[in-house]
């Protein structure tokens, strides 16, 4: 495919990390912020083939593995709920709350269905009239465009029987309570590629200057990802501290800005809790007061519920970058994909779930030496 | 309809009222986000060549 298949190129490759090698003369610690990233990096061993002194750091920039504990257990309540049709994308539905995870409700015979898109819950919604049709909004800056067009869409087309339940959160407070938290180990971020192509970049400049870490908006092709690498670790070498757009074919300073009209008249900013990390301040979306009415956690009274995670699971630290999976006593033993303790274990984007897929519980050694 | 190597999608393309029958978008969940810029594509590989010829003349220790 064009545009693809260009930036998975060997050769090209193998320029970049030569390149990373000749100029990277101090050890650095640097931070890959998206799920997508993470899972691309450890797909194509790129951590593996970076000289010894560049770690890399998984970010928590995974929506399923963030969405709090509470939120998995209120998207539950609802999904019990007689006549309702809970509708998700799909890896949210293995994610474990309280009390089990979402299949198996459907197991257990609720209506609980995977889309591709808030759109397709939307017109089930309008097929099923007399079904309460409820989406699961979940996700960072990329998935708001779209969640907002549904709620935009529906309150606009009187479709009364819809509602979304939302949990999207934000990258930049994100980046800066990770460069706030005392055990930070961050020296440099490789920014979200698919989350500026709707924001822009300008969100990253203050967060570079503020905090004296360089910020690379990166792709994620195994090309994409060392140029990045690259251009972070060239500013490290020369004491600098910027933002800079490494994913210039899709990424524009100014973002899409049909986009972010779309989300300012649907959304604000509010505080969010974050699994692992705790609660960040304005650093989620909520319904605005116009669109109120489409929201689940009211339209269904699920705002109080208790909570409890598995005590093995050391997912908050996994998505901080402090510990690596192969680090976990329970990674690959009582914890794989099929049987899962925590959300970086369920998601494609998690962490855990990377290094499972790509057979690092199997390589335990060698990374025990190269992990701090 | 967006070709994806040869599969047809329907995809939703508000979010990028210009857009051409031709041109190469990125989609997320039914959404063209933004357009592809053939010229920064071309310049992914341009920078790290010149990145490349720079590295040469640092070589580590």
């Amino acid at each position: 495919m064009k545009y693809l298949e260009e930036y998975r190129d060997p050769s090209a490759a193998e320029k970049a990390l030569e390149s990373i090698a000749r100029i990277a003369k101090s050890p650095w610690a640097i931070m890959e912020v998206c799920g997508g990233q993470t899972h691309s990096i450890v797909r194509h061993g790129l951590d593996r083939r970076l000289p010894s002194g560049i770690e890399l750091l998984h970010g928590p920039g995974c929506p399923v593995c963030v969405t709090p504990l509470e939120m998995i257990d209120r998207a539950h309540a609802v999904a019990a709920q007689p006549g309702v049709i809970f509708c998700s994308f799909g890896d949210m539905l293995r994610v474990p709350g309280s009390h089990g995870d979402l299949l198996s409700l459907k197991a257990r015979g609720c209506d609980v269905r995977i889309v591709y898109s808030p759109l397709d819950a939307m017109r089930l919604a309008v097929g099923n009239p007399h079904r309460e049709v409820v989406f699961f909004a979940i996700g960072f800056e990329t998935t708001a465009p779209a969640n907002a067009m549904a709620v935009w869409q529906a309150k606009r087309a009187g479709i009364r029987n819809f509602s979304v339940l939302v949990s999207q959160v934000l990258v930049p407070p994100m980046l800066a309570a990770i460069l706030e938290s005392p055990d930070n180990r961050v020296d440099a971020f490789l920014g979200p590629g698919h989350v500026c192509t709707v924001m822009g970049t300008g969100e990253y400049a203050p967060i570079a200057e503020t905090y004296g870490v360089p910020v690379v908006i990166t792709g994620f092709e195994p090309v994409d990802l060392l140029a990045g690498i690259l251009r972070a670790v060239r500013q490290l070498e020369e004491g600098r501290a910027a933002l800079e757009n490494a994913y210039g074919r899709v990424v524009t300073a100014a973002g899409n800005s049909a986009a972010k009209s779309l989300i300012a008249e649907v959304f604000e900013v509010t505080d969010r809790k974050w699994r692992g990390l705790g609660s960040i301040p304005k650093s989620g979306l909520r319904l605005r007061p116009p669109y109120r009415e489409l929201d689940a956690e009211r339209r269904f009274d699920v705002r109080h519920l208790e909570t409890d995670e598995p005590a093995e699971c050391i997912s908050g630290m996994i998505l901080r970058g402090l510990r690596k999976p192969n680090q976990c006593p329970a990674f690959g033993k009582t914890c794989t994909p099929d049987t899962p303790l925590g959300a970086t274990m369920v998601s494609s984007e998690g962490a855990c779930a990377a290094y499972y897929t790509y057979g690092r519980h199997l390589a335990g050694a060698e990374d025990a030496c190269k992990a701090r | 309809m967006v070709d994806f190597s040869g599969i047809a999608k329907r995809v939703c393309l508000e979010l990028l009222p210009d857009i051409r029958v031709g041109e190469f978008v990125l989609v997320h969940v039914g959404f063209a986000l933004a357009r592809i810029d053939e010229a920064e594509a071309a310049r992914t590989f341009s920078l790290l060549e010149e990145l490349r010829q720079l590295s040469e003349l640092q070589e580590s220790p």
